[in-house]
């Protein structure tokens, strides 16, 4: 099957290819949208394809040496995953903060928009000029929060990970919702932190990634498959670990900020840098 | 790349099946989906899963995509104006939290919601409108499925027998096996299936929705086209010049033509030809036979055995009698002799083209199958925090109720208690869960001020383009 592009009924773009699923929208004079769309469609053709041609090394670890990889959404996603080689990741954790980042460039270049957006399934590259705004609903349980971005601040993508989503988990967040300067920075991050919200507690059902799914970039690694009632205690220990991890990578200079949500508790994570304005309830 | 596309013996051995839908080739374990949530391994076959139905809107354009090639940028064109079934939509029961989907769209400028969900019926069952007049069985007997009883004969309609099946007492109140062959008997029929009904007492008849009945081996193609007493009222005119009696076999009313005020209006003159049975009024008469499978719905397969005696004071040698049935399919052409005892003879064209019309006025028979079902307090609380008032808003027509996007029947007094045609429903459109009970899909499209008015959750709304785009969806082109 090849990739399709269509338009939805309020104008935004759909690209959709295998598992890469797309919902585009650019503000401006309608004859730059247009050809703005008609560049990402064009782009689009054939990022699948030349992703999977690396997608045996895209599967493993970084570790030592950076990984060669030529592709430009490969490459993005190694740029991504480089900063966090201590621990278990790899170029794959970034995938869709990737493709997102590469269509984004795509549609803007050389055009004059106002702002967009390219969603990639929950990770999302965002384009702003000055004077203009985007607000991104963070959706768990319910619409729990609300981001909001401008050019004068430098977060330019957003990601989201934890249970549900179509990627394993190696943690129990509901979700984990990160704002960096790139949606492949975001998604990694997003990743870690997502794992870090855990807590060992009998009612945790993992199981070895590959059981599930025999391509997985995880391996044997425990993911989790079932998460039952928790105590409240048990809920804020886990969120305070993913906070911390939030942290960590926040003074590291790689993300902007953090919305952690489990069992309907939630930490925000920006140090009151408010480098993004996110709140929520 | 450097995989293989082949599988290992071992992870053949393991269920494992390769999807080729695209270029990332997933390996899929059995009982789940590939990277992207399209296609899954089923029993170690790949399939497509599309857990969502979109009833696509008739009235607006659809243009098919194009895949390969430079062509490629075509229009998927699903995300126009189709509406979400509850169809794959899951259930959240028992509903202490809100339904899987409430979408929120635009109708003609008004804001709306749709509640979509799929509901658990424990208390459901299915209407079945039998076309045909043969003798299905007595009223109140037991229709047995497997030799459980699944539900009952009641009235005879129009030209066709109703029976129903189901309800609660078969699906739960009874023993466990007859409650299971209730629900697969059911969701057969629900799911537009062939199912064998034998009735006590009287036949056994295959009930399909949409589709001619089969009663004891023979198909039955046509209902009447009236009652005897009808049939000579429409096709006296055409008969009068070329015969001198007509008897119309019915199991409900006999019509004789002569006797009859149709014919009395056109002259004929009494022919003496008395049939057995108890006489309604002049021309008509009950119970010339018993119910059975022979001319029209009668037990009766020699017509002359309804004739109880000819009077030789108004008879008259030379006689001629048409005797048929009320679909046309049984007739016979008599001739009294010197004796005045009716002796066969070869049908007249003239005589003939009428029987054929009468054949020609009856509708094809088909088996109709509604479904019936109450949606309970349980499935009203994953709409609202207030079920009750969901209740009175579908009371007012505040609220619309659909099942699988075909709009509901919903009875008058207390609850939500609906029927629907399953004919009208995309297929596949029921499920079931072991309790036993039935799931259907439901959906309440109401304007979101309502909706909120109503206590709904209107804070979970989201756009259709978002359920688009989150879920795999079947488009179910609906009825134009």
């Amino acid at each position: 099957m090849s990739a399709v592009a269509a338009r939805l009924s309020d104008g935004r773009l759909h690209l959709q290819h295998g598992p890469i699923d797309l919902i585009i929208e650019a503000f401006g004079a309608t004859d730059e949208v247009e050809r703005a769309y008609g560049q990402a469609v064009d782009r689009f053709g054939d990022i699948l394809s030349t992703l999977v041609r690396e997608l045996p090394t895209l599967r493993r670890p970084v570790s030592e040496a950076y990984p060669l990889l030529q592709g430009p959404v490969a490459r993005r996603m190694a740029e991504a995953v480089w900063p966090h080689r201590s621990v278990y990741i790899t170029p794959m954790a970034a995938v869709a903060g990737a493709v997102a980042d590469e269509m984004m460039q795509a549609l803007v270049k050389d055009r004059r928009l106002d702002k967009a957006y390219v969603n990639d399934g929950g990770d999302i590259a965002i384009h702003l000029t000055p004077g203009h705004e985007l607000r991104a609903g963070i959706f768990a349980a319910a619409l729990d929060g609300v981001a909001r971005f401008t050019h004068d601040r430098p977060v330019r993508g957003i990601a989201t990970s934890g249970r549900g989503g179509r990627s394993f988990s190696l943690g129990i967040a509901d979700s984990a919702t990160v704002l960096a300067a790139t949606a492949a920075a975001a998604d990694a991050a997003a990743t870690l932190i997502a794992n870090a919200v855990n807590i060992d507690h009998p009612s945790i059902e993992r199981r070895p990634a590959r059981e599930l799914d025999p391509d997985s970039d995880l391996w044997d690694l425990p993911v989790t498959v079932a998460v039952g009632p928790l105590p409240n205690d048990a809920i804020a220990e886990a969120l305070d670990r993913g906070a911390t991890e939030a942290r960590r990578l926040r003074l590291c200079g790689l993300i902007e900020g953090t919305a952690l949500s489990l069992c309907g508790q939630w930490r925000i994570e920006t140090g009151g840098t408010a480098l993004a304005q996110v709140k929520t309830g | 790349m450097s995989d293989d596309i082949a599988l290992s013996e071992a992870e053949r051995g393991a269920g494992i099946v390769r999807c080729d839908a695209c270029p990332v080739l997933c390996r899929i374990r059995p009982g789940r989906a590939g990277a992207c949530d399209r296609y899954a391994n089923e029993d170690g076959k790949l399939v497509r899963v599309d857990p969502l139905v979109l009833l696509a809107k008739p009235n607006l354009a659809r243009v098919a995509f194009v895949e390969g090639s430079a062509a490629w940028r075509g229009e998927l064109g699903k995300g126009e104006g189709a509406f979400v079934t509850g169809i794959g939509a899951t259930t959240t029961y028992p509903d202490y939290k809100p339904a899987p989907f409430i979408v929120s769209s635009k109708h003609d400028g008004v804001d709306m919601v749709t509640v979509v969900t799929e509901g658990i019926f424990s208390y459901c069952g299915v209407k079945v409108k039998i076309d045909t007049d043969r003798y299905l069985g007595p009223e109140q007997a037991a229709v047995r499925v497997k030799g459980e009883a699944v539900g009952h004969v009641t009235t005879a309609e129009y030209g066709s027998q109703m029976l129903s099946l189901g309800g609660v007492h078969h699906l739960t109140g009874g023993s466990k096996k007859e409650g299971v062959v209730t629900c697969e008997a059911l969701l057969a029929l629900c799911n537009r299936e062939a199912v064998e009904l034998s009735i006590d007492g009287g036949s056994a008849v295959i009930v399909q929705s949409e589709k001619p009945p089969i009663v004891n081996g023979a198909l039955e193609e046509r209902m009447r086209v009236g009652c005897g007493s009808a049939a000579i009222g429409m096709f006296a005119p055409q008969w009068k010049d070329h015969v001198d009696e007509v008897i119309v076999v019915d199991d409900h009313i006999t019509g004789v033509l002569s006797e009859h005020q149709g014919g009395r209006f056109l002259d004929i003159k009494p022919a003496g030809i008395r049939v057995r049975g108890r006489r309604s009024t002049p021309g008509r008469y009950f119970q010339v036979a018993e119910p059975g499978l022979g001319w029209g719905g009668t037990n009766v397969s020699d017509p002359l055995e309804i004739i109880d005696k000819i009077d030789p004071k108004q008879a008259w040698p030379g006689l001629k009698l048409l005797m048929v049935s009320t679909t046309g399919e049984h007739s016979a052409w008599f001739e009294l002799d010197h004796d005045l005892r009716p002796q066969p003879a070869a049908m007249p064209a003239a005589v003939r083209d009428v029987v054929e019309r009468i054949a020609e006025n009856c509708e094809p028979a088909l088996c109709t199958v509604l479904f019936m079902a109450g949606a309970g307090g349980s499935l009203r609380a994953g709409v609202t925090e207030n079920p009750v008032r969901l209740t009175r808003s579908v009371r007012d027509t505040l609220t619309k109720v659909t099942l699988g996007g075909v709009p509901a029947y919903v009875w008058p007094g207390g609850g939500i208690t609906l029927m629907v045609d399953v004919a009208r429903m995309p297929e596949k459109s029921f499920g079931y869960v072991p309790t036993p009970a039935l799931v259907a899909p439901i959906e309440f499209t109401l304007r979101a001020d309502d909706y909120a008015a109503l206590g709904g959750y209107a804070s979970r709304a989201v756009s259709l383009d978002d359920v688009l785009r989150a879920h795999k969806v079947r488009v179910d082109e609906g009825e134009t």
